[in-house]
């Protein structure tokens, strides 16, 4: 869910961005990263751990603890929590290690 | 390969005060940061800052951010964003750097201020790993940089400083917070954060810990459960919490795979966060050239983190030579100034980390 | 000494309280300031924008201990208190109503005339205040004050308001 007014800050978003998660068109804002946007679509399960399959959702937001790695344009483990939302991005749930190619 | 007389690794409170510093002697300095924008933690610190005027009190923490942000573009730094240090060729003493999505970019500096921060511990209990349970820093980058809120019904773990912050800072963004508990006997963070919260209504229940979260899928609730005085879970004083969100805020641990890499000393001290390098008082580690700054040399403020980077900057400067005539005076008020900051019963803590560092070092 | 209730719960409890409480005479005179700050924190703001010199510190430890013949309960310190802990009381007000300005940092921002709900340090309801004053300059830099009737023997138990939307 989106803050819509603060006592404190002022939201500025950019361009609104359209991108697609796992086959559902989204939208997000320029300006943000792709786990905030999919967080305020309502996605909170953004990986599964590798030996058990669990859900996991992002923890840290800055980059340090890998709970947050999806495929994004086809790239596997792509850090979500820091990594900046484009147009036109494609977003998938990715399920175990991921492929280089 | 870039060359630079002095490398400032992060662009947080710690490595822009180090970078001013160190272009105020006259040094060329090149600040790196992985992200998009400097300030790094400051960036979501929307409550005014405890310290004096040097330090910017009473400013809040963005707002320090743009103000140390303006005082960089006064001088000549080179700043390399969205850089990420990954290691350490300790041969050549040149940094590798991964600049962008795919660009190798190597970095040789005659000498360098690590000022990578920190980052926060989980807690141990059954699915702690549910979607919706989030470090309490993490749900302020969401929340203050983003404008997304994480839920609607939070617990927050941990009644320090960061713990008290962010649930006030979640009542300002529209979240309720059900209650803060903490497993210490009485509150970690500063009085007057605690009342702030209080007068908005919410519990703070000391000596309570987390049994277990559950939900399907994401989180929907946990229990709690009352500590004795020797942290051991009290049978029958278990109580569930109907939540979609826990914050978890028990502390950081100093980011230091840079340092370890470079082979500089490290000790484990518990009161200063984890492992820390063996620093002197001009926060030089024992690889002579790499000095340490902020959170990466011990888990204290933000305020003592500026004068930390102003003490490294100047020395990282003056060791090369540079002098504009104010040395000897600015290393004395910043070393003042920390003394200062760490005299009171709030400053036992690290003082006495800072004491056991020192014998441990020899 | 801080009480074992503050120290756990975070509110603070008499004994706290008989330690920063004006004295009569202060009271008496016109607004004051009251810090609400009883732990030795590195920080000193409240005295360095006092315009009269009735916060000294030796040490950035030290605690905020007004001076009552110089404090004239001019704000200047309450947005500026990192800790929200300064409270402006004014008993003085009516035949029967005292005010207490306190910083409030949420939305919406009561109007000067609405009626709110006051609250204690626990954040519970304890009556009815008309705002009287909203103070929101640039100085206060998004901490705006509002000034709130109390009966004058709440003037010491109201910290807080809510707005009902």
């Amino acid at each position: 869910m989106r803050i819509e007014s603060h006592p404190i800050l002022e939201f500025k978003r950019g361009n609104a961005l359209k991108f697609i998660f796992d086959g559902q068109e989204m939208v997000g804002y320029e300006g943000e990263t792709i786990a905030a946007a999919l967080h305020a679509n309502g996605v909170k399960i953004l990986s599964h751990s590798l030996k058990e399959g669990r859900p996991r959702g992002f923890y840290c937001a800055i980059g340090n603890c890998s709970s947050c790695l999806m495929k994004v344009n086809g790239t596997p483990n792509v850090r979500v929590c820091t990594e900046p939302l484009k147009d036109g991005m494609v977003v998938e749930t990715q399920h175990g290690k991921g492929v280089i190619k | 390969m870039i060359k630079t007389d002095v490398a400032i690794i992060g662009g947080g409170p710690a490595g822009l005060s180090a970078a001013i510093a160190a272009a105020d002697m006259g040094a060329h300095v090149t600040l790196v940061d992985r992200n998009q924008e400097l300030g790094g933690q400051l960036l979501k610190q929307t409550h005014m800052f405890f310290g004096s005027r040097e330090e910017y009190a009473s400013t809040r923490g963005f707002d320090i951010a743009n103000i140390l942000k303006e005082e960089l573009k006064k001088r000549n730094v080179d700043v390399l964003l969205n850089t990420t240090v990954v290691g350490y060729y300790k041969d050549d003493g040149v940094w590798g750097m991964e600049h962008g999505e795919d660009k190798f970019v190597k970095l040789k500096a005659k000498k360098t201020v690590v000022a990578t921060g920190a980052m926060e511990r989980h807690l141990l209990f059954p699915n702690n790993d549910l979607p919706g349970i989030y470090g309490a820093g993490a749900v302020q980058t969401l929340m203050n940089q983003y404008g997304v809120v994480p839920g609607k019904r939070v617990l927050m773990v941990g009644a320090g400083n960061i713990g008290l912050i962010v649930s006030y800072q979640l009542l300002q963004a529209g979240v309720e917070v059900a209650a803060i508990i903490d497993a210490a006997p009485t509150i970690g963070g500063y009085l007057v954060h605690a009342s702030k919260v209080r007068r908005q209504g919410v519990p703070i229940m000391t000596s309570y810990t987390v049994k277990k979260a559950y939900g399907n899928g994401v989180l929907e609730g946990a229990t709690i459960v009352k500590v004795d005085n020797r942290f051991q879970p009290i049978p029958g004083t278990e109580m569930d919490m109907d939540i979609d969100t826990m914050c978890i805020a028990v502390g950081l641990n100093p980011l230091v795979e840079l340092l370890w890499q470079a082979g500089c000393e490290m000790r484990y001290i518990p009161q200063l966060g984890g492992h820390v390098p063996v620093k002197d008082e001009n926060y030089e580690t024992t690889v002579e050239g790499i000095y340490v700054a902020g959170d990466a040399a011990e888990i204290e403020e933000a305020t003592s983190a500026m004068v930390e980077g102003r003490i490294a900057g100047l020395n990282a400067a003056y060791t090369m030579g540079f002098d504009n005539g104010h040395y000897c005076d600015e290393r004395e008020k910043a070393i003042k100034r920390l003394q200062d900051l760490r005299s009171g019963p709030v400053g036992v803590k690290i003082s006495n980390g800072l004491l056991k560092l020192a014998e441990e070092a020899v | 000494m801080i009480s074992e209730k503050l120290l756990r719960e975070g509110v603070a409890d008499e004994s706290d309280l008989k330690e920063v409480i004006p004295p009569d005479w202060a009271l008496e005179k016109g607004p004051v300031a009251v810090a609400e700050c009883f732990q030795e924190i590195p920080c000193n703001p409240c005295s360095t924008y006092c315009n009269r010199g009735a916060i000294v510190f030796e040490n950035i430890n030290d605690r905020p201990i007004i001076d009552y013949e110089k404090c004239n309960g001019c704000t200047l310190c309450v947005s500026k208190c990192p800790g929200l802990a300064i409270f402006i009381i004014d008993k003085n007000f009516s035949e029967d109503e005292a005010t207490v300005m306190l910083p409030y940092e949420f939305l919406p921002l009561p109007k000067k005339g609405d009626v709110v709900t006051t609250l204690d340090r626990y954040g519970r309801p304890v009556g009815k205040g008309k705002v009287i004053r909203v103070q929101n300059t640039r100085y206060n830099d998004k901490t705006p004050l509002i000034s709130v009737t109390v009966p004058k023997d709440m003037a010491m138990v109201v910290r807080n308001i809510r707005v009902e939307v």
